[in-house]
This record gives C-alpha cells, sequence and structure tokens, in this order.
C-alpha cells in the first residue's frame, strides 16, 4: 500500500476553551482531489492553514510524502510547502503589484534550485502572460491591477498565481464563494483542469455542493471539529450519513444544529 | 474589601499588559532585525518605503521645521526683550532646533503620515489574507514586509532631519532679519559661534531612533490587526499614538543620555 500524498492524524487545534479541531485523522492519496465540506465555524480553514503552517496545531501530526512537517527543520518544512500552492477565498492578491507582477511573484518564489536560476523579473511577467491564458485571461490583463478585476478575474488570477511555481498539492478556499453559478463552474472547470495538467493532488474547502462534486473525486465532512464522513465526493448528495444528507440536502431539520450566540 | 482590591488588580492587570506589550514588541523588532543578516533582503521595498518616507516627507517637515524656527524667534525676541538679551536669539534658535525642534517635529509629522500609512497597509494586508498568502508563497512577511521598513525608517528620518535643521535656522534667521531688524551677518556669525558638532549628530541620533520606532510601531500594529476595516482603523491610531509617546520617552532618555553632564 502506498504511502498517501497527506496523512493527518490526532490533529487538533483549540483556541481558548473553544475546540475547532478535534482529533482529526485524515488520508489524501497522490493525484485524488479531496473536497471538505461543512458549516461555518466546523473547523474548515482552520485544517487547511495548519497544513500550510498558517496555525500550529496542538497535537496530532501532519505527513507529506511521508515526512512529519511539524517536527522538521524549518528550512525543511519550507522546502515542503514550497510544493504546495494556495487559492485563498479572497484570492487575496497583492494589491500593491500589478496582476502580471502577482503572477510573476508566485512564479519567482516557488522557484526551486533543481528548476535551474530564478528567472528575471523580466522573463516572470513573460511567463506570467502565458499563465494568464491558462486560466482563461487575455495577457494584457497583466497590467491591470487587481482592484481593477471582478471576483471572478480575481479568483482566475489567484488561481494562476497558486499554479505559476506548479506545485503538486493544491489547496482551495471556497473557490467559488461569491461568484455567480456560471462563473462558479467556470472557476471549477479551470480547478479540475489545471488539478490534471499538473498531476497535483488537491484539497478544497466549500459550502457549494454542485462546486464540491466537479472539483472533487473524495470528499470528507467537519462538524464540530470532528471527521464525522468520509467518501466518494459522487455520493455526497446521497451518503447515507444524516449528518451529511441534511447538510447537502440544506435541510433545518437534523442532527446538525445551529448553535445562536447569546 | 472589593472596593480596596479591585483598584489594585486593575492596576494589576494594566501593568501586566504593559508589560506583554513591551515583550510582544520586543520580539517583534528583534525578529525583523534578524533578517537583516539573513538573505534575501528586498532592495526594492526598501527603496520605496525609502522614498516615501524620506522623499515624500520633505514638504510637511520643511513647512514644519521653517515656521518653527520663526515662531522660536518671534517668541525669544519678546521674551528675551525683558532681560534685553535679545542679541541670544541667533544661539537659542540654532539650539532648540538642532538639539530638538528639528527630530522631534520631524519624528511627530512622519509618524502621522508614514506610521499611519504603514500599519494601514500592512493591516490591510493581513484582514484581505495577503500576509498568509504571502507565507503559502515561500516568502517570510517580516522579512518582506518589515525589516526593509525598519531600515528605510532608519535611515530616511536623520536626512529629514537635516534638511529641517537648516529650514528651521533659515525660518529664524528670516524673521530676525526681516522682521526684528537683526542685521544678516551678525546672525549668521552668532548661529554659526552657537552651532556645536555635538548637538547636530545627537540630533541625527535621536532621528534615527525615532524613524526606528515609528515604522517599528507601525508595522508592528499593522501586522497584529484583527477584524476587519475596523481593526484596521483601531491599528493605525495605535500605530501614531504609540510611536507619538515612545518617541517622546525616547527623546527624553536621549537627551538625559547626551547632555545631562
Amino acid at each position: 500500500m502506498s504511502t498517501p500524498k497527506i496523512r493527518i492524524r490526532g490533529l487538533s487545534k483549540a483556541f481558548g476553551s473553544k475546540v475547532v479541531l478535534d482529533g482529526i485523522d485524515l488520508d489524501v492519496e497522490t493525484g485524488t482531489s479531496m473536497v471538505i465540506i461543512g458549516g461555518s465555524g466546523s473547523g474548515k480553514s482552520v485544517l487547511l492553514r495548519c497544513i500550510l503552517g498558517l496555525i500550529q496545531p496542538d497535537a496530532g501530526t501532519i505527513e507529506i510524502d511521508g515526512e512529519n512537517i511539524l517536527t522538521a527543520s524549518r528550512s525543511r518544512q519550507e522546502a515542503i510547502r514550497r510544493q504546495i500552492g494556495m487559492l485563498f477565498q479572497n484570492a487575496a492578491l497583492f494589491d500593491s503589484m500589478s496582476v502580471a507582477d502577482n503572477i510573476a511573484f508566485g512564479l519567482r518564489a516557488k522557484h526551486s534550485d533543481r528548476d535551474g536560476p530564478v528567472p528575471s523579473r523580466a522573463k516572470a511577467r513573460e511567463l506570467a502572460g502565458n499563465i494568464l491564458q491558462q486560466v482563461g485571461l487575455d495577457p494584457s490583463v497583466g497590467q491591470l491591477s487587481p482592484s481593477e478585476l471582478s471576483g471572478g478575474m480575481q479568483k482566475r488570477v489567484g488561481l494562476a498565481r497558486a499554479i505559476a511555481g506548479q506545485p503538486n498539492i493544491l489547496f482551495f478556499d471556497e473557490p467559488t464563494t461569491g461568484l455567480d453559478p456560471i462563473m462558479g463552474a467556470v472557476i471549477d472547470g479551470l480547478i479540475v483542469d489545471c488539478v490534471q495538467k499538473l498531476g497535483s493532488t488537491a484539497i478544497a474547502i466549500t459550502h457549494d455542493m454542485a462546486s464540491a462534486q466537479r472539483i472533487g473525486n473524495r470528499a470528507a465532512m467537519l462538524y464540530h471539529g470532528k471527521l464525522v464522513w468520509q467518501g466518494l465526493a459522487a455520493d455526497l448528495m446521497n451518503s447515507g450519513n444524516a449528518m451529511v444528507d441534511q447538510f447537502t440536502h440544506g435541510r433545518r431539520e437534523g442532527p446538525i444544529t445551529m448553535e445562536l450566540r447569546k | 474589601m472589593n472596593a480596596v482590591l479591585d483598584p489594585i488588580a486593575a492596576l494589576g492587570r494594566a501593568v501586566l499588559g504593559l508589560v506583554r506589550q513591551s515583550g510582544a514588541l520586543a520580539m517583534f523588532a528583534l525578529e525583523a532585525l534578524s533578517h537583516l543578516v539573513r538573505p534575501p533582503f528586498y532592495w526594492r521595498i526598501f527603496l520605496s518605503t525609502l522614498i516615501e518616507t524620506g522623499f515624500f516627507s520633505l514638504p510637511v517637515v520643511a513647512l514644519t521645521a521653517l515656521f518653527s524656527g520663526a515662531v522660536i524667534a518671534l517668541q525669544s525676541y519678546v521674551g528675551f526683550g525683558q532681560y534685553h538679551v535679545q542679541s541670544a536669539i541667533a544661539g537659542i534658535v540654532v539650539l532648540a532646533v538642532t538639539r530638538e525642534l528639528g527630530p522631534v517635529l520631524a519624528g511627530l509629522m512622519v509618524a502621522g503620515r508614514v506610521g499611519a500609512a504603514m500599519s494601514a497597509q500592512i493591516g490591510t494586508m493581513r484582514v484581505t489574507d495577503q500576509i498568509d498568502a504571502l507565507t503559502t508563497l515561500s516568502t517570510n512577511p517580516m522579512k518582506y514586509l518589515v525589516t526593509p521598513r525598519l531600515l528605510a525608517g532608519t535611515i530616511a528620518l536623520p536626512c529629514l532631519v537635516i534638511v529641517a535643521d537648516v529650514l528651521g535656522v533659515l525660518g529664524g534667521f528670516t524673521v530676525s532679519v526681516a522682521k526684528l531688524g537683526f542685521s544678516p551677518s551678525t546672525y549668521i556669525t552668532a548661529t554659526l559661534d552657537s552651532l556645536k558638532t555635538i548637538d547636530v549628530v545627537v540630533g541625527l541620533v535621536k532621528a534615527a531612533v525615532f524613524g526606528f520606532l515609528i515604522a517599528l510601531l507601525g508595522c508592528y500594529h499593522g501586522y497584529n490587526s484583527r477584524g476587519g476595516a475596523e481593526g484596521v482603523g483601531s491599528a493605525t491610531t495605535a500605530a501614531v499614538v504609540g510611536a507619538s509617546i515612545l518617541l517622546l520617552l525616547f527623546d527624553y532618555l536621549l537627551t538625559d543620555l547626551f547632555f545631562s553632564q
């Protein structure tokens, strides 16, 4: 049996008295697109941020290609995380740079020594035009600033920046949030294309069931910091799990309770 | 019993909070400084901050220094008139400007202008996930955002203070000659006689410290801002107020260090 690309064991994280992740065990096999669903505050984003090193978990292990990144040296962590690309919910483009510079930044920052010398800024900007075309944008968009773009275009540029360094792991944080259904489908299509072209392993978190089924071939559900279901993404709408069924069909009644803050 | 203990407990909490904040600020500064000796160094960020701080702050610092020098000359003339020592005006102006007004006023102006901008820019990057994006792009945000700004602030403010010193003295000279009837040559001779290298140098040392503090507070509050637009606004206010208070505190400490003898 091969080692999973990403293996998580007993991952826990609490903020004060609030437990956000509670002993998560999750395997993501190489080449799999795993979709993680769950309500707001269920711990999906915290899980991604723990893998990315943006949040330090309280307990557990996170292995990438069999290496625990939580106990690895700092330089080794950086090297491992260099192979991860991330599309943020709001794209998180650098607003002090042009679109082309954003992508060129991703390209140069993710460049590893084994790929040869780091491309010059001019060369990276030139390559940015090609990457823009890969996500369905005209290279002339590169001259614009992020604030001049629509939400859908920002997501495409965010995707372009994420894939610029040709990562073999890609994370997507609610990639279709705030987009109309057609643009959502377009972004999902681009994500699937990019993941396939790069041969990457992907984790996407989303509330959008149509998007989840388009992007993922595996799926998991988080509830109150625990992993309550794992299975095929194709089974999401008919999982046989009461929580998943309630969530995916948007029913008010069921085992999932909405907590209202007093 | 509570009436006695509550104020003491509140005071204790305030002191602990202050100590915690000071410790966090010191650790932040140390981490940022440690990146000065670890490549890469982001020269483009450094140069753009240097230009933003040093060049684009020139008009406001120049005007402040010019008018401050003029006002000191005017006030001194009125005050010294009671003791018939108006001839000391040139010395007072050059002393006040080089030792105190140049660095302090330039520092306060830059704190309001550049410290606020640094805090707002980095704070906005924080609340829009741009700082997290830097990390995911294998770029250390402290190295990229903070270290070049600290260095630029430390270098830019002394440069501004040299200009402020010259214009402050020029403001005093202009009022003294044009309004108060001093002879230009007498005023210049008195100014040169009173001008001491140590005053200028200490003023520049103060400016470097102030520049570092302004950039540090701007970056620190921006980097740690939370909670959207309101959080960025609070961070910006805290950066300017904190920098202004620290600037005045360090002004006293440095004056005591260099001139208490």
